[in-house]
């Protein structure tokens, strides 16, 4: 090749990179407007079409259906009911009765007797400890798509975390908590996070798509698991769960049962700071964002691809792995197999909700885990199962994704939004 | 520069040459290690060459094999093998891979069943069955991604394919109406999938796990809502075994293959049929062209969206074959999330398979094997945990992606959206 040729290739390359710079430098406040009412309309709409499927899916109504048109009032308040229903027990069931809040002030006033109190405010309580592995699981799969990674791999991560955690939390006997606490919580972190680097040193050194990589590690690392606890890890007796953890590793509590709330909350909201910190503060995060928004201007800037996969699926497995950590050390205290139920696929939905941004994230998480848990007292109330989250999951997803829907549905004149992230570049490539 | 990425090329294929030469004499040591030490010498295996059940085929005798000695024979194999690939090394060396894979396996089987009997035939037979759906799971996956489309919501149509199947065959007490309704409820979510990836070009894999959560969801909800408060709405019929004449009395072979039902003689159809039509016919030329460079085929006149959306659509339609398969084809009954990751399995199987019909069908039928293979190991009581065999397959998936042992390549534009100019 001329020389010629060489430095004119070097400068429009130069060119692109300092455009990606300017790209991922840019303050994005332009469309701030548009980042807070696009997730809305999206959960809006799904609200509505999940009111739908409660409807048309209730046979007390569906029958009131048939006669529409000689009784069209009767089928709609049946429906109107049904969704109220429905949706007031989710709210009870995640925030609260407001009346059951001044009844129990008015007893708090007269008796001095907190049980009420504690009654009432137990569904948030509720909603916040389920919101906290949401928001770990969350910013693990965000800050794995700022480096154009889609880590599909957050439930099995979080079961090793767990793994991991509860290992430390049972097995090591008479540390000071202010020593077992932190030890059990980053053993989880690491062992996630060196699972999920696996995935990335495939991808880095082979060209592997960490897609495919991390389903597999699931299904291993679910394998893995159910080995562990019915087997070496397994507690006496007949059913597959493990000692319990010392009272050194537990997570502190801050009110008495039945509240569970406890300090894993503002550690992830911690964590969640470290995170928006490390990626648009550091240069390591300008790194990450760099190879996420295009690996090849990023290698000719000098920044190594390969290190910064394995950095961001290591960093992304950590923060899996905490979700895991501190479902065992600050709810279950204990590991039973399947536990997690979903929170790592959850977080796919969440990650993209919070658009990557760990404000956003936080916010989503809070969202899920109020969702989630109102879907619970949901089901046993309103009789809709519980299955109905993941309906307006997919559809929430569906609209974030392709917002044109949501542009087309409201009539909305939005900007499109530039550089959206590619994460699928083909299997192998 | 040129030269340079030929010199690369050339180290990377040394590498590899030398790494699947180690591989083997790493088999040879496995089998020492851990079979033929642990082997007393006077034992002998009997597998059982006919199934349990009834059957049409000719009875065969059992093979009964002196344990030890087989196993050091099988170790000089895969040691030999090991050796001439480094000393000379194989052209190609696809067959002496299979050779040793098939070594390590008889020599596993061997080494479980010494001193006692297994039966075979049966094995291999359920085997047959727990492939099926991997394998239409695979050919749905193919169709879509010879067309560049990236499909990993393969498990959600299979789901939503197995609810329909048992929901609408309880109602219609029709097998025929319950396959149709599954099918068609899978080409639906293909249809969703392929307006989400071609139209509004989102993220292929986004579009994917959005129907998987989406098709979870509502398959829980509804057979939480109506399947279990009316059983009668969760009872289909269930495809009977027909043995194909002639065929079924081949021994081995018969039992094997040829005593199933509709379904599996479906999958062997479509096995050919797929073959078929992406390689000797015009729609299958102007498939893979659009998969490899769509701009190229669009510019000859190929239509790049319609031959994406028909692909697409097909591929839901294989999906809910699979799906049935679940509920009226076995088990006959619906339970939540009873796909339990097959489908990603059989996007395994297709990478697996290099993106070919056969080579699909042939990785289904090893992950299949691996499956029932652990439960006849659990029968046999050997002292491997199930969950370790189970894992198996995934574990070979992520080594046969690394490119350790031979590349798979996919279609050169999978999972780019398409846009016109």
């Amino acid at each position: 090749m001329s020389e010629q040729k060489e430095r004119a290739l070097q400068n429009s390359q130069d060119t692109r990179a300092q455009a990606l710079a300017k790209l991922l430098l840019r303050p994005a406040r332009g469309s701030l407007l548009q980042a807070i009412l696009l997730p809305v309309l999206a959960v809006f709409t799904a609200l509505v079409i999940g009111a739908l499927v409660i409807v048309f899916t209730d046979l007390q109504v569906l029958n009131l259906y048939k006669d529409f048109f000689s009784a069209p009032g009767k089928a709609l308040a049946a429906s109107w009911k049904a969704i109220a229903s429905a949706y007031s027990a989710l709210f009870k069931g995640s925030i609260g009765n407001p009346a059951e809040f001044a009844k129990a002030f008015s007893v708090l006033r007269e008796t001095g007797d907190t049980a009420p109190l504690r009654q009432a405010f137990w569904p948030i309580s509720e909603s916040l400890v389920t919101s906290v592995p949401y928001i770990f699981a969350g910013l693990a799969v965000a800050l794995g798509f700022q480096c154009g990674l889609f880590n599909i791999g957050a439930e099995g991560q979080i079961f090793i975390g767990a793994l991991a955690s509860v290992y430390v939390g049972y097995s090591i006997k008479g540390l000071p908590q202010y020593i077992h606490l932190p030890l059990a919580f980053f053993a989880g972190a690491a062992a996630a996070g060196l699972w999920a680097a696996v995935a990335g040193l495939l991808k880095a050194k082979t060209g592997a798509h960490e897609v495919i990589n991390t389903i597999m590690m699931n299904y291993i690392a679910f394998l893995l698991s159910d080995w562990l606890l019915n087997g070496p890890m397994k507690r006496p007796g007949w059913s597959p769960i493990s000692p319990a953890i010392q009272d050194s590793a537990w997570l502190p509590k801050f009110f008495p049962d039945p509240l569970r709330f406890h300090a894993g909350f503002f550690v992830a909201l911690g964590i969640a700071a470290v995170v928006y910190w490390l990626l648009f503060k550091t240069t390591i995060g300008f790194e990450i964002r760099s190879v996420g928004a295009n690996p090849d201007a990023a290698r000719y800037a000098g920044i190594s691809v390969t290190r910064n996969f394995i950095l961001a699926m290591f960093l992304s497995g950590a923060l899996a792995g905490m979700a895991g950590a501190n479902e065992v050390l600050g709810v279950n205290h204990q590991l039973a197999s399947a536990f997690s139920s979903g929170y790592g696929f959850d977080s796919i939905a969440l990650a993209l909700l919070g658009k990557s941004h760990p404000v956003g994230v936080v916010l989503a998480a809070l969202l899920f885990g109020t969702l989630r848990s109102g879907a619970t007292r949901m089901q046993s109330l309103a009789g809709v199962p519980i299955d109905i989250i993941s309906i307006l999951q997919a559809l929430v997803i569906i609209f974030i994704a392709a917002p044109a829907i949501i542009r087309w549905l409201y009539r909305l004149r939005l900007e499109r939004e530039v550089g959206e992230t590619v994460f699928t570049r083909g299997w192998g490539q | 520069m040129a030269v340079a990425a030929q010199n690369a090329e050339l180290i990377i294929a040394r590498r590899r040459h030398i790494g699947t030469g180690v591989f083997f004499l790493l088999v040879a040591l496995l089998i020492l290690a851990f079979f033929v030490r642990t082997t007393a010498p006077d034992l002998t295996t009997t597998f059982g060459l006919n199934p349990a059940r009834l059957t049409t085929a000719l009875r065969l005798p059992d093979l009964v094999l002196p344990s030890l000695p087989s196993l050091w024979f099988l170790t000089v194999v895969c040691a030999f093998l090991g050796g001439w690939q480094l000393a000379k090394g194989f052209r190609s060396t696809g067959w002496a891979l299979g050779v040793v894979a098939f070594a390590f396996v008889a020599a596993f089987l061997i080494w479980a069943a010494r001193g006692k009997s297994m039966n075979l035939v049966g094995m291999l037979s359920s085997s047959v069955l727990r492939a099926i759906p991997i394998a239409l799971g695979a050919f749905c996956g193919i169709l879509c991604e010879r067309a560049a489309v990236i499909n990993i919501a393969i498990e959600g149509m299979m789901l939503t394919g197995a609810f329909m199947a048992a929901w609408i065959g309880s109602i219609t007490h029709s097998l025929w109406i319950g396959l149709l309704a599954a099918m068609l409820s899978s080409m639906f979510l293909a249809a969703i999938l392929a307006v989400l990836s071609i139209k509004f070009k989102v993220d292929q894999i986004v579009s994917g796990t959005v129907i998987n959560i989406f098709a979870t969801g509502l398959t829980s909800y509804l057979s939480a809502k109506f399947l279990q408060v009316y059983q009668n709405l969760n009872n289909p019929d269930i495809f009977k075994p027909i043995p194909l004449p002639v065929l079924s009395r081949i021994p081995i072979l018969g039992p094997v293959f040829f005593e199933h039902n509709v379904i599996v003689y479906i999958t062997f159809l479509l096995l050919i049929l797929i073959h078929v039509m992406l390689f000797y016919t015009r729609w299958g030329l102007r498939t893979r062209a659009v998969g490899e460079h769509p701009k190229a085929a669009d510019t000859l006149g190929v239509n790049v969206f319609r031959t994406r959306y028909i692909n697409v659509i097909m591929g839901g339609l294989v999906a809910g074959i699979g799906g049935a398969f679940f509920t009226i084809g076995s088990v006959g009954r619906f339970d939540e999330v009873m796909t339990a990751g097959k489908g990603f399995i059989g996007l395994a199987a297709m990478i697996f398979g290099k993106w070919t019909p056969f080579g699909a069908f042939g990785s289904s039928l090893i992950f299949g094997f691996a499956d029932s293979l652990q439960t006849k190991l659990q029968i046999l009581q050997v002292p491997i945990p199930s969950e370790f065999l189970l894992m198996a397959p995934y574990l070979v998936t992520m080594i046969v992606l690394a490119g350790v042992i031979g590349r798979a390549v996919p279609p050169a534009a999978d999972g780019q959206p398409y846009e016109k100019q």
